[in-house]
């Protein structure tokens, strides 16, 4: 939340640069004596997880980046050479291609929580939509990652996800071959992808700084959806309070992470991408990584290629129009008994779509990937003709009033507005 | 979690065990599952059984290095600690008795020379072509990842449950299943054609490699009753060069599972502590500012 700074430089040195640059100032205003509701709850603690990520995903892959081979006759091997030879080379690796997984663990929770707690809604929806564009980003990143170990399902997963872009009339058949650099998936192709899925990265972390930027300007939401009105009353400062509490929940999360990482590191990878990319063998089944498969079952469920084109990315690209579908005023799902159902539909339908995009496209799989295409637009739709009659649940007064359990019924559909006053400088 | 939504939970629950048990009858017409065995690797705590790589890299000497290539493996790998970890004298004494062509030397000429414990396992055949105008047009697969890339599909609700038993060995169970699943002759209305032979687990049931291996034909080591403590069957010898495979597909196993629990250690001991500096810190908040 954006107000007066309360750090108050000590020694001379801090004087003097906080007059040139108030890097420090900076630091202590968005880590130290940010307010943050005093109410969060464990699902808040994903922002900090992702960040740890990002940061543990680009030291890993700088330092795979060192040993391995971008060239097609070579790129197979010199990842085994960083398995078997490079000290810890299997450690690196392994984090690096579980640490994509559990980003995606840990993104698909962040969105989620978003979801439910309505923290797309005012003031929040260009934080929200930078959310999406950097989930778009991670979507492209960790697509030419996976290309780049060069096994079949590498190089068959490449062929499959670029053929998509043929399907987009007159500029269609420009693009595909901009992106292979020749006329099918080959040695340039994974040249290139190697040379964006080392920039990506770095603009996902542009994209972040924004993210957070906003994030600061407007102030986090909470689980009552009710804004902050007295920074005293409501919030806590972010250190020591939210400090330790994030930190708990990374070393949790990071125990998750390890679990994959040093026990069952191939469990999230697919066992055809230990056989050498061949041009000439398709596999039975082209699946991509289990974080891609509600999309992929979307893409398939359409009978027309462009059709299903479109319908995957309308799915990602509906999540950045969420805060005008959806109407109501009220921000919390703990207040939205209906909207409260609808959103677990939703999740549940999401998990079943990530389930039939691993199944073959034939048969009964295709017509429930149909209907569950219907279902995972149809949350929207109904999103947005709920808000304008459901009769939520009374809000609390403040945020103080719901943790200190006073409520005295807030009315119903009122939005609160945030009446920030100066932000107290505590801990 | 109100008592409506878990309900709501329970029936998607249930809708994706009943769609999921119709997707493993598809299955089970496709493949046969092969049986699980026990794997001294398997599970947190799980190490190689030397004596089971030592016997597994002899009838892969013996046997499959005569087709299949390991050309991922070096010689000096047999000698690494968490490996079969022969001695590094009889790696050297190995790699001696293999002939390897080196070069150009200074005269711009190849040249044979012995090889040694830094060399490639040497390959069977100089390429691909050769392989397959030897093989019958078939190519023997490099063995060196091949217990990495084949498995079997789990299906749900096993897939779940295999990330907390941490059950990952579908390639060495197959490795095993696939080379004692020969059946000669083949049931009834299956034809083959020349270069075809039966196995009840590779997919589809035809496959081009003959069945490679008889009882008694590699020599184990003895023990000190001058027999084999193992019997020389092909069920052992199929289980010995699945282990062998697997080592060979994942060198570093050991070593990631002793880290791995050291890790783990940490990490609870860590968390422990911060969750309760958490709570304490927490509690200095004033019910009511």
């Amino acid at each position: 939340m954006s107000g007066h700074s309360s750090y108050v430089p000590k020694t001379g040195f801090e004087r003097w640069l906080d007059a040139r640059l108030p890097i420090v100032r900076l630091m202590h205003d968005s880590a130290v004596s940010y307010p943050v509701p005093r109410n969060l709850n464990y699902f808040w603690t994903f922002g900090g997880i992702l960040v740890f990520m990002l940061v543990a995903q680009i030291v890993t892959g700088v330092i795979l980046a060192m040993h391995y081979t971008p060239h097609a006759t070579m790129a197979f091997n010199s990842v085994e050479h960083i398995m078997r030879d490079v000290n810890y080379g299997w450690l690196m690796r392994y984090l690096h291609a579980n640490g994509a997984s559990m980003f995606f663990v840990a993104v698909y929770i962040h969105i989620f929580r978003g979801l439910y707690y309505g923290s797309y809604k005012a003031p929040r929806e260009v934080l929200w939509i930078l959310g999406v564009v950097i989930f778009l980003l991670m979507m492209a990143t960790a697509f030419m990652g996976y290309v780049l170990p060069w096994g079949q399902m590498s190089f068959w997963g490449a062929t499959v996800i670029t053929n998509l872009f043929s399907a987009l009339p007159v500029v269609g058949e420009t693009i595909v071959t901009f992106l292979w650099g020749g006329y099918s998936v080959d040695n340039p192709t994974l040249n290139r992808f190697f040379s964006l899925h080392f920039l990506l990265p770095f603009m996902i972390f542009g994209v972040v700084i924004l993210h957070v930027w906003a994030l600061h300007h407007v102030g986090q939401n909470n689980p009552t959806g009710v804004e902050v009105k007295n920074v005293a009353k409501d919030t806590v400062p972010f250190t020591p309070y939210a400090t330790v509490k994030d930190l708990f929940a990374m070393v949790c999360f990071i125990a998750l992470f390890s679990w994959f990482v040093f026990y069952t590191p191939n469990f999230l990878g697919h066992a055809d991408n230990y056989i050498p990319a061949n041009p000439a063998a398709t596999p039975a089944h082209i699946v991509p990584e289990w974080y891609f498969l509600p999309f992929y079952a979307i893409l398939r469920a359409i009978p027309d290629k462009l059709g299903g084109v479109l319908a995957m990315f309308a799915a990602i690209a509906v999540l950045a129009f969420l805060p005008w579908l959806d109407t109501s005023k009220v921000k919390s799902m703990s207040y939205r008994p209906v909207a409260r159902i609808l959103f677990w539909v939703f999740a549940v339908v999401c998990v079943i779509l990530g389930w039939l995009g691993a199944m073959p496209a034939e048969g009964g799989y295709v017509i429930a990937s149909q209907i569950f295409t219907l279902l995972y637009f149809g949350y929207f739709v109904a999103l947005f003709v709920l808000g304008i009659f459901e009769k939520p649940l009374p809000l609390p007064s403040s945020i103080a009033d719901s943790v200190l359990g006073t409520m005295k019924g807030g009315s119903g559909a009122r939005l609160a507005t945030a009446t920030a006053s100066e932000p107290q400088a505590k801990g | 979690m109100n008592t409506r939504t878990l309900r709501l939970a329970l029936v998607g629950l249930a809708a994706g065990f009943t769609l999921s048990a119709t997707s493993t009858v598809f299955a089970a017409g496709e493949r046969v599952i092969p049986p699980s065995l026990n794997w001294s690797f398997s599970g947190p705590f799980g190490t190689f059984d030397r004596a089971q790589l030592q016997r597994g890299f002899k009838v892969v000497k013996e046997v499959c290095a005569n087709c299949h290539s390991m050309s991922l493996i070096r010689l000096r790998n047999l000698s690494q600690p968490g490996g079969p970890e022969f001695s590094t004298g009889q790696v050297t004494a190995l790699a001696a008795t293999y002939t390897i062509k080196d070069g150009p030397n200074e005269q711009g000429e190849m040249f044979d020379r012995p090889g040694r414990a830094a060399d490639a396992f040497p390959a069977p055949f100089p390429n691909e072509q050769a392989a397959r105008a030897a093989n019958g047009g078939a190519y023997p697969p490099d063995l060196s990842v091949l217990a990495k890339a084949r498995t079997y599909e789990r299906g749900f609700p096993k897939f779940v449950f295999d990330m907390f038993t941490q059950y990952q060995e579908q390639g060495p169970d197959y490795i095993a299943a696939l080379l004692t699943g020969y059946k000669d002759p083949p049931p009834e209305g299956v034809t083959l054609l020349p270069g075809q032979y039966y196995n009840t687990y590779m997919p589809g049931h035809l496959i081009a490699m003959p069945p490679p291996m008889q009882d008694g034909q590699v020599e184990y080591p003895k023990g000190p009753d001058g027999k084999s403590p193992v019997p020389e069957t092909v069920a052992q010898y199929s289980k010995d060069v699945a282990a062998f495979m697997v080592w060979m597909a994942e060198p570093h196993l050991e070593q990631r599972k002793r880290i791995g629990m050291m890790v783990m250690i940490f990490l609870f001991i860590f968390g422990g502590l911060l969750y309760y500096t958490k709570k304490k810190i927490w509690a200095r908040i004033p019910a009511a500012a």
